[in-house]
């Protein structure tokens, strides 16, 4: 079972570099413990363009898709066997980067 | 017959929907085998006799009414069939202390993950054996979403992988209280009904936070805050009768008809608490709660209670819990231990964190009353009044203030 775990940010690129080494510790107990699927940081809002290929020609247009208060900052894919092991890892991530985060499953 | 069937009902729902849940690893599945095998012994029972096994005799039932829905479900829909066989594998290696089926179904109910109101649904739903109107009756909310409140629940476990078990031995606690919480809301919703069409007791409600609690400690009678909540909820039930006048109003405890309390359950809410202090274990928030109300139903006199007992018990209680809900009711005592005066004064401290609570501006009511600031009073009743969502206190309180002198 699959499980996205987003992190909810107020600020970007704000991670300080001892958020940064836990991050990092936390990725290797990922790994180490096999519930490693991929990981990544992301660009602010503002960096974002939405595109709408639905019709003929793609349109493109500046900025976040929703305008909010609070957004993703980065997240992971973790492998576990169920909520109770994807929630206790999200916590140990959560304390890591020093955010809240949001877990969910796969379909 | 009927009886045989509704004791069927109370004695084995939980067991059924616990056991099909585990084979077919579907609470869906689950739930309408078990209500299909009851609606059979409904219609076989009569004619045939109750079988000398009902348990056994419900199970298996239910488990071929299972078998022909996954028949006829899997030949028309795949991917349901699919879905079940991801829960294979859930079980497999967890070996648990306490292990009873019913046990997993409680803890799966009540997970965290699920929000507090549907928790209590599912709960009563699938733990407690009531049906969907019934559960709406009880919440004052409309059928059609309570059961969407239930069906949201169950498609969360499912598709977020809920596991069925008891959690291991370092999350135990955690999630005990979890489920005490659940059982704990049901009880006070009952005990304390809200609305202004509600009845102020909802002796429904009561009785079955009591009924699923006493299994719970069934299932775990080692756990000191299981039974710590038990002995809480039959000293509280205990006095339901005294409580509430022929005329619906909020009888306070200094004002009941000792008499009218039951004995019994005020003498198992005694035994339960001197079995915990016997352990010599330190106490957790409900066996101190139970320990406190145990003070209060001890004598035949309200003037006999033991309020230095009562303000040490709340002292305890705050060095668990320092929420000003605590430091309120330690006030109360404070009040009848050393006066109104000392009391005042600690509820002056806790105005700001309780300004929408009427049980405050009721205590402070009462403090005010007895210090002789009658204008004071008559204020902060009108203020319990437009609080209180209980209409048997409300009545109290109103008789209470328009009893004040000039």
């Amino acid at each position: 079972m699959q499980y996205l775990v987003s992190v909810i940010d107020r600020t970007s690129s704000s991670a300080t570099s001892a958020e940064m080494t836990n991050i990092d510790a936390f990725n290797d107990e990922l790994r180490g413990g096999g519930h490693w699927v991929f990981a990544g940081g992301l660009g602010a809002p503002s960096t974002a363009t939405v595109v709408d290929g639905q019709g003929a020609d793609a349109k493109f247009t500046d900025g976040p898709f929703v305008e909010t208060k609070e957004w993703l900052s980065g997240f992971w894919i973790i492998e576990a066997h169920d909520l109770d092991v994807a929630l206790k890892l999200a916590a140990a991530g959560s304390k890591a980067c020093n955010r809240r985060v949001e877990v969910r499953p796969f379909l | 017959m009927g009886e045989a069937i509704a004791r069927a009902h109370h004695e084995e729902w939980a067991r059924v929907v616990a056991t099909l849940t585990r084979q077919f690893g579907d609470l869906d599945v689950a739930e309408e085998a078990a209500a299909d095998a009851f609606a059979t012994a409904v219609e076989r029972w009569p004619a045939d006799g109750v079988p000398p096994n009902p348990g056994g005799w419900l199970t298996t039932t239910a488990r071929r009414k299972a078998l022909d829905r996954i028949r006829r479900e899997s030949k028309r829909d795949d991917k349901h069939r699919q879905a079940q066989m991801m829960y294979d594998d859930v079980e497999r290696d967890s070996v648990s202390a306490v292990d009873d089926e019913r046990l997993r179904l409680i803890f799966t109910c009540c997970h965290p993950a699920l929000a507090p109101e549907a928790r209590v649904a599912l709960t009563l739903r699938m733990v407690g054996g009531l049906t969907v109107p019934e559960i709406a009756r009880a919440f004052l909310v409309q059928e059609g979403a309570m059961g969407q409140r239930i069906t949201r629940a169950k498609a969360k476990i499912k598709a977020a992988r809920i596991p069925y078990r008891v959690p291991s031995a370092d999350d135990l606690a955690a999630r005990v209280s979890g489920v005490l919480a659940v059982l704990f809301l049901i009880f006070n919703e009952g005990y304390l009904a809200s609305g202004p069409e509600s009845d102020p007791v909802r002796h429904d409600l009561t009785a079955e936070a009591i009924r699923l609690t006493r299994l719970l400690r069934e299932l775990m009678p080692q756990d000191g805050e299981v039974a710590g909540l038990l002995a809480l909820m039959l000293l509280t039930e205990a006095r339901r009768a005294a409580r509430v006048s022929t005329n619906g109003e909020l009888v306070t405890l200094d004002q009941q008809d000792r008499g009218a309390w039951d004995a019994a359950l005020v003498a198992e809410g005694h035994r339960l608490v001197r079995e915990r202090l016997a352990t010599g274990q330190a106490p957790g928030r409900y066996q101190i709660l139970a320990a406190i109300n145990a003070v209060h139903t001890a004598t035949g006199d309200v003037r006999d209670t033991d309020w230095s007992q009562i303000v040490a018990l709340y002292d305890q209680l705050a060095r668990l819990d320092p929420s000003p809900i605590v430091a309120l009711n330690r006030a109360v005592g404070i009040s009848e231990l050393h006066g109104p005066g000392v009391a005042l004064a600690i509820l002056d401290g806790l105005q700001s964190a309780l300004v929408d609570y009427h049980a405050y501006f009721a205590a402070r009511a009462d403090i005010l009353r007895r210090l002789g600031r009658i204008e004071e009073s008559r204020a902060a009743y009108d203020r319990a009044i437009g609080l209180a969502g209980n209409t048997a206190e409300a009545a109290y309180l109103t008789r209470r203030r328009d009893q004040l002198g000039q």
